[in-house]
């Protein structure tokens, strides 16, 4: 292994016999060009709603729930497609959601969710997997859009002004503390207490813990 | 014999024909002016109030409406979004008004620890308030009008 490793070692540290430094170079480049912008639109081709809702799994469960919502139909025409809530924007971290996301490749293969009763009843730790994430960077798919600074609480409804101006100003809560089941139905709730026993309290959007259960906190 | 039946026969079909026969320039108020044959074009959505601004009864039992908008709120066997603010214990955070004592009550009147399953669907009696002229003018008295008239000291309203 090591002398495999050691003749490869050689052959890379020997100048180029056969080929021009300028064929090299000029050819690297244009290789190195192809190569990222073809990765990129790879990529980009995995955040397109065709893409998404390519696997009936999305297309009838999920997909046609989001449609009456203010977020795919309403009056000015911006429509948040399924990548710009469920993908972070950010280059590093989606990457890093698009790793994870192999693990939905494997739930295709083997049927995890090819029917609407067993979707049903995974409902749960899949609304769970979001809110986590939603709940531990601080919404940040919702402030791409819905950036807090930009809000003119004059423009808002008096219930709207009362929740934003005190606890989401504060910092004590975020969008998803309040605004959950808003793209997709929620899950039965039954089994969050399983889910609060594995994923901590934190990973819980503070609507559905009940006053109760946060002063028990 | 004969013709006394067939001015019977007439007399009960045009009777009953004429029922529903619209006086002239009678129009249905839910389909305007389009023939029955045709689909009448829907009028245009209002917003309802949303103004969070707690109204008036009408009367001592009725259900209060609902002075905000309910867009999208799931009401169904597993969730009532209703509940997330206006349970008895979330109303301290929501500053919503908890629901009545009544919807813990079962049909027997005994107190439940929580909603009762029979007043689980909000919307069979609380509903939005949309602000549109009513299709038929309204002939309600409000009950307090009625006692000031009969002379209660304790009613207030004023015709």
């Amino acid at each position: 292994m090591i002398a495999l490793l050691k003749r490869y070692w050689q052959v890379l540290r020997r100048p180029s016999t056969h080929y021009s430094l300028g064929f090299l170079t000029v050819g690297g480049f244009i290789g190195g060009v192809l190569f990222w912008g073809g990765f990129n639109t790879a990529l980009e081709l995995t955040n397109t709603e065709q893409f998404c809702i390519g696997c009936h799994e999305m297309r009838d469960n999920v997909y046609q729930e989001l449609q009456p919502t203010i977020h795919f139909t309403n009056r000015s025409g911006v429509r948040a497609k399924c990548s710009d809530c469920h993908v972070p924007h950010e280059w590093t971290s989606k990457i890093a959601r698009k790793m994870q996301a192999s693990k939905e490749v494997w739930g295709k293969v083997f049927g995890t969710i090819d029917t609407p009763e067993k979707f049903e009843a995974m409902r749960l730790p899949l609304a769970m997997n979001e809110w986590r994430r939603l709940k531990a960077n601080n919404s940040l798919e919702c402030r791409n859009c819905h950036d807090f600074p930009y809000m003119d609480f004059t423009r808002q409804s008096p219930r709207a002004r009362d929740a934003h101006s005190t606890a989401l100003a504060r910092g004590e809560r975020t969008c998803i503390d309040c605004h959950v089941g808003i793209a997709h139905r929620l899950p039965d709730l039954r089994g969050l207490d399983e889910m609060i026993a594995v994923h901590g309290v934190d990973a819980v959007p503070a609507v559905l813990l009940g006053g109760a259960a946060e002063v028990a906190q | 014999m004969r013709c006394a039946l067939a001015v019977i026969f007439v007399l009960v079909s045009t009777a009953a024909l004429g029922g529903s026969h619209f006086p002239p320039g009678h129009v249905d108020r839910m389909r305007g002016m389009t023939p029955i044959t045709d689909e009448a074009t829907p009028p245009p959505f209002v917003d309802p109030d949303d103004s969070s601004v707690r109204r008036a009864r009408n009367y001592a039992m009725q259900p209060p409406v609902i002075p905000h908008k309910i867009d999208g709120y799931q009401l169904d066997t597993h969730v009532n979004r209703c509940m997330f603010c206006h349970a008895r214990t979330r109303v301290e955070d929501s500053k919503a008004p908890m629901i009545s004592v009544t919807h813990f009550m079962n049909r027997d009147g005994n107190f439940l620890a929580e909603l009762s399953p029979r007043q689980y669907f909000c919307l069979q009696c609380h509903v939005p308030q949309v602000p549109l002229a009513p299709l038929v003018e309204s002939q309600f008295v409000d009950v307090d009008v009625l006692l000031r008239r009969a002379g209660s000291p304790s009613a207030t309203l004023r015709e």
